[in-house]
């Protein structure tokens, strides 16, 4: 038996934990009926009326939400409050059509940080612990989420945000962190830094991390766990559903328990939407129960994995979900940001190439790396060298701004990008990302 | 008199320059002069040919080519030879992107510049008595 933030619903029966269910999506749904009328629109069609929804199990009767949705409804299409009882946004990068932008009561927000202070006592924190959180600050849902769960648990809270890593070990080493919060790649290459500068594992006071916005497998995880010294603890969110805390992992490291009052998981087959059986591998979806400003309603992840209740040691209730399997879509996360083949399209049209591109994934030094093949067009060329270069540099930028992350561009001649007579490969990926 | 140069973007990957050179090779070109700018993904190959549009329609084939105005200065084999020439095109004011020399049997050295403003360093080199070359020079 473990720790828990809040052991009353964490250790919740299941018969409780269907109570607060059945409960809450009544409410949810007159709630979103009544003030989302994009979603409202969405039941007409189906022919689904608040009255229909009487316990959690009739939830398969309302219509999915996809991120096809979200761009439609881009920005205020499914806000569920008036803008006036709203106290802040987060964002994930890309254009307009990819970006997702949520909303958040002061509720919302509190709710939130319950669920990231969840999973920090879930890892063993409590307010004698020093957390330092490095996920980026900002519109990135990683670093107020957890800054936010570690400030309800009362750890000492270290803001660091990404990046820097002589400084990130300079605090770790003087202020005596010990609680890490980052993404996994960026875990291991603090771990790599350390040992490079001479540190043992056993030199630093870090107990635990919490690591989560990218895809890694157990191998990653027992590297982490040996360079750091410490224990690592997944967590797993979305933007569109809150940020980090919709489930996290417990000591036994089995999968995250997903909380149960908050989110309602449903697994789908992703082609016919079909609601699957716990065990079976299929798409995630979610239905926020108490959101109030962006109360996404039967949200597809596109993450695939399994959902299981059975019983677990560390004495909590909630059903757990296994890592992420794949992607039902095209999605890429590299460096925690989600990046789709499209969005790289854009940019290309927009700059004036053609739209034959090669993007190449890979990891090195536990970072991912991200290039793109450019075909470069006859007129685009130079016979000076600091032409090119300053074309290059120049679609990098264009990148960084739209996707949020900079990959190096390597232009190409014409025509030298593969062209395939169905689907084009536009992506090779190298990482190993899943067990 | 400014010359025609071809610049050929290459990979620079294994075999790619080899894949170019063999194009003009094979169609029985005579190469008189060449350079190559290189980066760590690309480089550009430089090239004076003796038959410029043969050269560009085949490369044309594999990769991106464009044809510069070069000028290309006779230089006599002596001692500062390179820096009478230099100094001219600093006196005048002229950017030079970059430059590569190339010898041929017949007539001796050759230096060849590529310029920001061709006319203007053809008339500040010929003023001062420097030889320039022309396309059936070479």
């Amino acid at each position: 038996m473990g720790n828990y933030f809040q052991p009353e619903i964490e250790t919740a029966s299941r018969e409780k934990i269907i109570e607060i269910q059945n409960e809450k999506i009544v409410k949810q749904v007159k709630h979103v009926y009544e003030n989302v009328a994009y979603y409202r629109n969405l039941m007409d069609e189906k022919g689904v009326k608040p009255e229909d929804i009487k316990t959690i199990d009739d939830i398969k009767k309302l219509p999915f939400l996809s991120k096809a949705d979200l761009r439609d409804a881009y920005p205020y299409g499914l806000l569920g409050t008036d803008l006036k009882d709203c106290v802040r946004i987060q964002s994930t990068s890309g254009t307009t059509g990819r970006r997702v932008v949520a909303f958040y009561t002061q509720k919302d927000i509190d709710l939130w940080e319950e669920c990231c202070a969840r999973a920090i006592v879930a890892a063993g924190g409590t307010n004698e612990d020093v957390c330092q959180v490095c996920y980026g600050y900002g519109l990135f849902t990683g670093g107020p989420g957890l800054n936010g769960g570690s400030h309800k648990v009362g750890c000492l809270t270290l803001p660091m945000s990404s990046g820097n890593t002589d400084r990130q070990i300079q605090f770790m080493m003087d202020l005596g962190s010990t609680i890490i919060c980052c993404t996994p790649s960026y875990a291991a290459f603090i771990g790599e830094s350390l040992k490079e500068k001479g540190y043992k594992p056993s030199d630093n006071k870090l107990k635990a991390g919490i690591f989560g916005a990218e895809p890694w497998t157990e191998e990653m995880r027992k590297q982490i766990e040996e360079s750091l010294g410490i224990k690592a603890y997944d967590i797993y969110g979305l933007t569109e559903t809150s940020g980090p805390g919709v489930s996290f992992e417990c000591e036994e490291q089995t999968g995250m328990h997903i909380n149960e009052d908050h989110f309602y998981a449903e697994i789908i087959d992703p082609e016919t939407g079909e609601v699957l059986p716990d065990g079976e591998v299929g798409e995630l979806v979610f239905t926020s129960l108490d959101k109030e400003a962006f109360p996404l309603l039967r949200y597809r992840t596109r993450d695939l994995c399994v959902l299981t209740r059975k019983p677990c040691s560390c004495g909590r209730t909630h059903v757990k979900m296994s890592k992420p399997k794949g992607r039902s879509d095209d999605m890429l996360i590299i460096r925690g940001v989600n990046v789709f083949p499209s969005q790289i399209e854009t940019v290309l049209l927009n700059e004036g190439y053609a739209p034959n591109y090669l993007i190449k994934v890979g990891r090195e030094n536990n970072t991912d790396t991200l290039d793109v093949d450019v075909e470069l067009l006859p007129e685009q060329f130079s016979d000076k060298v600091s032409d090119i270069q300053a074309k290059e540099k120049a679609l990098e930028g264009a990148m960084r701004t739209m996707l949020g992350i900079g990959p190096k561009i390597h232009l190409v001649p014409p025509k030298s990008i593969a062209r395939s007579e169905g689907k084009a490969v536009r992506v090779i990926d190298t990482r190993k990302l899943h067990d | 008199m400014a010359i025609k140069q071809l610049s050929v973007f290459i990979e620079n990957k294994q075999g790619k320059l080899s894949d170019a050179v063999k194009v003009i090779s094979e169609a029985g070109i005579d190469m008189r002069a060449m350079s190559i700018a290189d980066t760590n993904d690309f480089g550009i190959l430089r090239l004076i040919v003796s038959d410029i549009d043969k050269a560009k329609t085949l490369l044309s084939e594999d990769t991106v080519v464009n044809v510069t105005d070069v000028i290309a200065v006779k230089m006599n084999d002596k001692e500062g030879a390179l820096y009478n020439i230099l100094k001219v095109l600093e006196e005048a004011n002229i950017n030079i992107e970059y430059t590569y020399a190339f010898t041929t049997h017949e007539v001796g050295a050759y230096v060849v510049f590529r310029v920001g403003d061709v006319a203007a360093a053809e008339k500040a080199l010929t003023d001062k008595g420097f030889e320039l070359a022309t396309e059936k020079d070479i």
